[in-house]
């Protein structure tokens, strides 16, 4: 029972990370219909940023802070200079967001270092607790409840404010929005700018996670977006965290029983949906909230 | 009278199609002005073309005196010009309140007043506010199109095809609220239904392959029986 316990809680919060990552992508690719491999760019520049600031001002908080203005920054740019020349051509998306992910990635060596970097969580999210004869991690207990912040903070703006309807409404129908007089170009910037902060997030809270960070991280755990987004649905929004949760715990579960199995299953799990389901497992067409 | 928009020798591509070639017409403050003609006659693109869906590459879009030409959607859309498309344009998964208040300008007194007034001209719109739009009827998606558009402050409105796909009774209801609508903005009304066309027009211009081939005032054309058979195919 402890084991079960365990295995499940380390895969929320694993799951909760993969959330992170991938939230942004979906957001992006069901609003702006992009294919943004440099996503992982934003991970691993979240991850670094993060620390630096937290070294600079020994206060955890302010490095998540630092880690989403610079998810928020670099995605203005990204946008701004990478996305938006390739609007509408999926296989220029794909190339030039690829080759930007090894620029980022080359750019943490340039800026950062090469080396790989030991990470230390704050003291008081470090360690564990015991409930009744369980053990809790600590920091896996924080991962998981800022993933919920996050999608319940995510959830209610799409649903209940004008910015967040317009999202979904311009996933619907964006010319209909720009007849409406809402100028599209600048919530495309804004919904990418969010969905690059959120990575960034995701990626400072991993490597407090991890214990290290290295500057391939981003181009390590950015396929791990796109396995989530096309299992939960391209666009579907509530598809990404259920998705991130399974492909969360599937791999620690694999890991802990089938360890030789555990490298492939989520690649097994991606193949299964898209031959069984190819429109993923919690889809519908663009941003949704279900 | 100086015309609240003035469509000048306007030519239009889609792709390599050369879709408006010339098209020329004016409208007059507080008319409705029909733009009659056959399938594919450019209607639809006319439209899309003033709202800069469709982007002119030559000729000009004059509104209020300011050329708009090259404006994009939003922008115009925002100089008081609501659209109305021939799909309807509704958000599906959006309820019929979400989908007003994402047409919402501003949240004024006088928004507020539009609302209201369009809520009694449409109630089944008040009816359905919680339903998701797209399990609305055809009717009812039209009604909601048309209650999205006029809720800004516009002056004038693009309407096309209203009657498209509906049932007779669902027409007159339709008809009867753009009668109504007619006495507070100027309309740009396109439709294939000539005797809703007939009913409401005031001035029409009549499209064909692309280009503006007559004009006039709509009780001209109901007594013009060789343009009707010519143009229009209405024997």
């Amino acid at each position: 029972m402890d084991i079960i316990f365990t295995l499940t809680l380390n895969g929320l919060a694993i799951g909760m990370l993969f959330f992170l990552l991938a939230a942004g992508l979906t957001l992006v690719f069901g609003l702006m219909d992009v294919l943004n491999f440099a996503h992982g760019g934003l991970f691993v520049w979240g991850a670094y940023t993060g620390l630096w600031v937290y070294s600079l001002s020994s206060n955890f908080w302010i490095g998540v802070l630092g880690a989403i203005v610079a998810g928020l920054l670099i995605g203005a740019i990204t946008e701004l200079f990478i996305i938006k020349p390739v609007y509408g051509n999926h296989v220029q998306q794909i190339l030039i967001t690829l080759g930007f992910l090894l620029v980022l990635s080359e750019l943490i060596k340039v800026v950062f270092g090469a080396d790989i970097k030991a990470v230390q969580p704050p003291s008081y999210l470090d360690g564990n607790f015991a409930l009744g004869d369980l053990t809790i991690i600590k920091y896996r207990l924080f991962l998981i409840v800022m993933g919920l912040f996050v999608f319940i903070l995510t959830t209610y703006i799409l649903k209940k404010t004008r910015i967040g309807l317009i999202v979904r409404a311009g996933v619907i129908n964006k010319e209909m929005v720009q007849a409406l007089g809402i100028n599209i170009r600048l919530v495309f910037m804004a919904v990418f700018m969010v969905g690059s902060a959120m990575a960034a997030l995701g990626g400072f809270l991993f490597v407090n996670y991890s214990g290290t960070a290295f500057p391939e991280l981003g181009i390590e755990y950015g396929i791990f977006a796109f396995i989530v987004v096309v299992i939960g649905g391209m666009g579907s929004f509530s598809g990404s965290l259920l998705a991130a949760i399974l492909v969360g715990l599937a791999q620690v579960y694999f890991q802990y029983y089938l360890p030789s199995l555990a490298i492939a299953v989520n690649m097994i799990l991606m193949t299964a949906v898209l031959l069984l389901r190819p429109q993923g497992l919690f889809t519908t067409r663009g941003v949704s909230t279900k | 009278m100086t015309a609240l928009l003035k469509v000048d020798q306007v030519d239009t591509f889609i792709d390599q199609f050369h879709i408006l070639q010339n098209v020329s017409f004016d409208v007059q403050p507080g008319e409705v002005t029909v733009l009659l003609g056959r399938n594919g006659a450019g209607k639809t693109t006319t439209l899309r073309t003033i709202m800069g869906l469709n982007s002119a590459k030559s000729g000009s879009v004059m509104y209020k005196g300011e050329e708009i030409t090259k404006l994009p959607a939003y922008q115009i859309a925002r100089k008081g010009i609501g659209y109305v498309p021939e799909d309807q344009g509704i958000f599906g998964d959006l309820t019929v309140g979400e989908n007003m208040r994402v047409a919402m300008q501003k949240e004024d007194d006088a928004t507020k007043e539009r609302m209201e007034w369009v809520l009694n001209l449409f109630p089944d719109l008040k009816t359905f506010w919680n339903k998701a739009g797209g399990q609305l009827s055809g009717g009812q998606k039209q009604m909601l199109s048309i209650a999205r558009a006029y809720l800004n402050e516009n002056e004038l409105l693009l309407i096309d095809e209203p009657s498209k796909g509906l049932a007779p009774i669902i027409v007159e209801k339709v008809m009867d609220s753009i009668q109504q609508m007619k006495e507070k903005t100027t309309i740009v009304l396109v439709e294939q239904n000539f005797y809703m066309a007939s009913q409401i027009g005031d001035t029409f211009y009549i499209l064909d392959d692309g280009t503006t081939v007559h004009s006039g005032s709509m009780d001209e054309l109901k007594t013009n029986e060789e343009l009707k058979k010519k143009y229009l195919g209405i024997a």
